[in-house]
């Protein structure tokens, strides 16, 4: 990562090259095993640029695989991944900070006894020899402030901070590194209510700067609120890509469980983004 | 910040800032406020208070404890395992131990004594030779370390009997070698004091490097809009350093003085904390040392930095085994065996390094060294010898991991771990 890049913080995401109709990110026919377990097979993912898409299934659907694949964490066996149209292989967490792609994980993401400013700067820090803290304070508030974020002090270890705090703060390191497709593993499994809405929040924040945003999640709840796409996982292989302006929870659920013929019908090529999930 | 300025930083003005997000809730306490001074004291307090206690007993109980000649004694005594106690704080930072440090400091007299005496070589190849051969021996840990998962307590225990091994093979049938009294290292460890103007000086320059330090932060932190408190606690801080640093080096001065030894150390544990707390390298072993997975997910090279912290921990360890040669004006095979392993770890630790990584600082290492040196040191003057000495250095020690424990599991219990 250059340092101008790593000092351009905005919460506006680059556009995508090409024309916006062109996916952000597209994934297809991506299959990926440990050992004698095949975690994915065949599996397809379309995001485009200002949208939600949240990354649905049961425990073991294959949702947090298909998210490492992409963050560079496990390179994939096999298919194909394009990013604005062009093929890449994604085999290091640094080659998909360059590509745009930043993913915040569920837990182990932040180092509990730096401060707020050392752990969004975690990795790229400001300065030549000594580390230019001002600097690094400075823009740690402003893109703080920018996200609405309440930190009650950007001075103490990260220990200190609420659940939902913590999580604003890995989210808010994401957006460090300018990406233009950020990947959330299930950031509100571990909050109450208000902290909840607090990151749902941020997450509309993130898509209406014209982000890609992939939400893992188990909570119905909270696709409903924030998400534009559903794409449901289920033992490895897709089971159903929804509008959710077009599907009720009853079908997603029957997709996720596989409870129905729906994830049989409603299994879509990538030509078929919008296609219903039940007959 | 208004919302015109909200405006030019990229957010909509109509886009409703949460109610209780104002600017004020994004804030760093200054350094200068009261809390903050007592928390960033918080950790150095119990062993200050402990030093004073050590020294009041002795000096109560031994007139010649607080003499000027002895305390300028306890301050040399202390450099060579203060030495290797630095290297132990780097290691420990990223929660993992060098058992071996005793021995490597054994190894590194013994190269310089054969190499000064049987290979004939000249004093700074023979350093050389050891300072490389404990980059060597804390590079096959680190390697060790990340390739095999050991835990570095059971790779460095092996590596103490290797090392003890060699050093025995190197030394041969004569038990000890004699390094020539000429020596530069024997005069910089037995002989050398800065000359009294000089002293006075260098603690002056200290103090006004501190003052010139806050400043220049705070200038900083002005030039960036950040809250900075005002000059005059620095000031006075600063001024009360310069105060304190003159009486001691006077009191020194009445004796023998400060020595280049002393000197040299308490200026590589500053210079190891500047490294720790304002560099790269030194935030990762932090980082490593709270979180390895969180650090690697942040891009940082895990392997890199354990590998690195085991490097600087034998290298420090060498130098002390360096410093103790020219000390004794030899090596032997007794060489950085017997207590010298466990006072380096146990000062580290009662100066406050945390043996759960990621906390703790160099000056740890300074504030420990004096804790033990003392207690050895006034032990001996009571006519208490080892036994005595043993036994309360084991439970000061016991007490310092205590005393870690619980304020760990208490930060743990309270959300600041």
């Amino acid at each position: 990562m250059t340092r101008e890049r790593a000092l351009s913080i905005t919460t506006e995401a680059p556009l995508a090259a090409g024309d916006p109709g062109q996916p952000l990110v597209s994934v297809r026919r991506v299959t990926k095993a440990f050992g004698a377990i095949r975690a994915l097979s065949d599996v397809d993912l379309d995001v485009y640029a200002g949208e939600v898409v949240a990354l649905l299934g049961d425990n073991g659907a294959g949702k947090s695989t298909l998210a490492k694949i992409l963050a560079g964490a496990h390179p994939a066996d096999s298919g194909e991944i394009r990013v604005g149209g062009r093929p890449v292989s994604i085999s290091s967490p640094s080659e998909a900070q360059a590509l745009g792609i930043a993913i915040v994980y569920q837990d182990l993401a932040l180092c509990e006894n730096l401060d707020t400013v050392a752990n969004l700067f975690l990795g790229r820090e400001e300065g030549r020899f000594l580390l230019s803290e001002e600097s690094m304070e400075k823009h740690a508030r402003s893109l703080l402030l920018r996200l609405s974020a309440k930190i009650p002090s950007v001075g103490t270890a990260v220990a200190s901070l609420s659940g939902g705090q913590r999580q604003v703060v890995a989210i808010a390191r994401s957006l460090l590194g300018n990406p233009s497709l950020v990947i959330l593993d299930e950031p509100t499994a571990a909050l109450g209510v208000a902290q909840t809405a607090e990151v749902l929040n941020m997450i509309t924040q993130l898509s209406e700067s014209g982000h890609g945003v992939v939400l893992i999640t188990h909570q119905l709840a909270d696709v409903q609120v924030v998400a534009d796409r559903v794409v449901v996982l289920r033992q490895g292989r897709n089971n159903g890509t929804f509008r959710m302006s077009e599907v009720s929870q009853e079908d997603i659920i029957a997709a996720i469980t596989g409870a129905n013929n729906a994830g049989a019908a409603g299994r879509t090529g990538p030509s078929q983004q919008s296609s219903k999930g039940s007959p | 910040m208004s919302a015109d300025e909200l405006a030019q930083v990229g957010v909509p003005a109509d886009r409703p800032v949460t109610s209780s997000a104002g600017a004020d809730e994004v804030r760093r306490q200054p350094a200068w406020h009261l809390g903050n001074l007592l928390s960033r004291l918080g950790s150095t307090l119990p062993i200050l208070i402990g030093l004073g206690l050590v020294w009041g007993i002795f000096g109560a109980t031994n007139s010649v404890f607080l003499s000027s000649a002895n305390l300028s004694n306890l301050a040399i005594e202390s450099v060579a395992v203060g030495t290797i106690a630095t290297g132990i704080v780097f290691v420990l930072l990223v929660a993992q131990i060098d058992l071996s440090v005793g021995s490597m400091s054994g190894v590194a007299s013994s190269l310089l004594g054969v190499g000064l005496t049987e290979w004939g070589l000249p004093l700074g190849v023979a350093i050389a030779i050891a300072l490389l051969a404990s980059v060597g021996v804390g590079l096959v840990y680190g390697i060790v370390f990340v390739r095999f998962n050991v835990p570095s307590f059971v790779i460095t225990l092996a590596g103490l009997l290797a090392l003890l091994g060699f050093q025995l093979w190197l030394i041969g049938s004569t038990g000890t070698i004699n390094i020539p009294f000429g020596s530069w290292i024997v005069r910089f460890m037995q002989q050398m004091y800065l000359p009294h103007p000089v002293a006075y000086a260098l603690a002056g320059l200290a103090a006004a490097g501190f003052a010139a330090s806050g400043l220049a932060r705070i200038r900083r932190r002005r030039k960036a809009e950040l809250p900075s408190g005002s000059v005059a606690p620095r000031l006075l801080t600063s001024g009360l350093l310069l105060v304190g640093l003159e009486a001691a080096t006077w009191y020194l001065n009445r004796a023998n003085g400060v020595s280049y030894a002393f000197a040299f150390f308490i200026a590589l544990v500053v210079a190891a904390n500047v490294v720790l707390k304002r560099t790269r390298w030194g935030r990762y072993l932090y980082a490593v040392g709270a979180s390895p997975e969180a650090a690697r997910r942040a891009g940082i090279n895990v392997d890199l930095v354990f590998m690195s912290a085991f490097v600087v921990c034998s290298v420090m360890a060498a130098l002390g085994g360096l410093l103790a040669a020219g000390r004794l004006a030899a090596a032997s095979i007794s060489s950085g065996t017997g207590d010298v392993n466990l006072n380096a770890i146990a000062a580290a630790v009662i100066g406050g390094t945390s043996l759960f990584g990621g906390r703790g600082h160099a000056y740890s290492a300074l504030l420990g060294i004096l804790v033990i040196q003392s207690i050895s040191n006034g032990l001996t003057l009571l006519a208490l010898s080892s036994p005595a000495r043993f036994m309360i250095t084991g439970g000061v020690l016991l007490v310092a991991v205590i005393v870690d424990s619980v304020s760990h599991r208490s930060r743990v219990a309270h959300g600041r771990a």
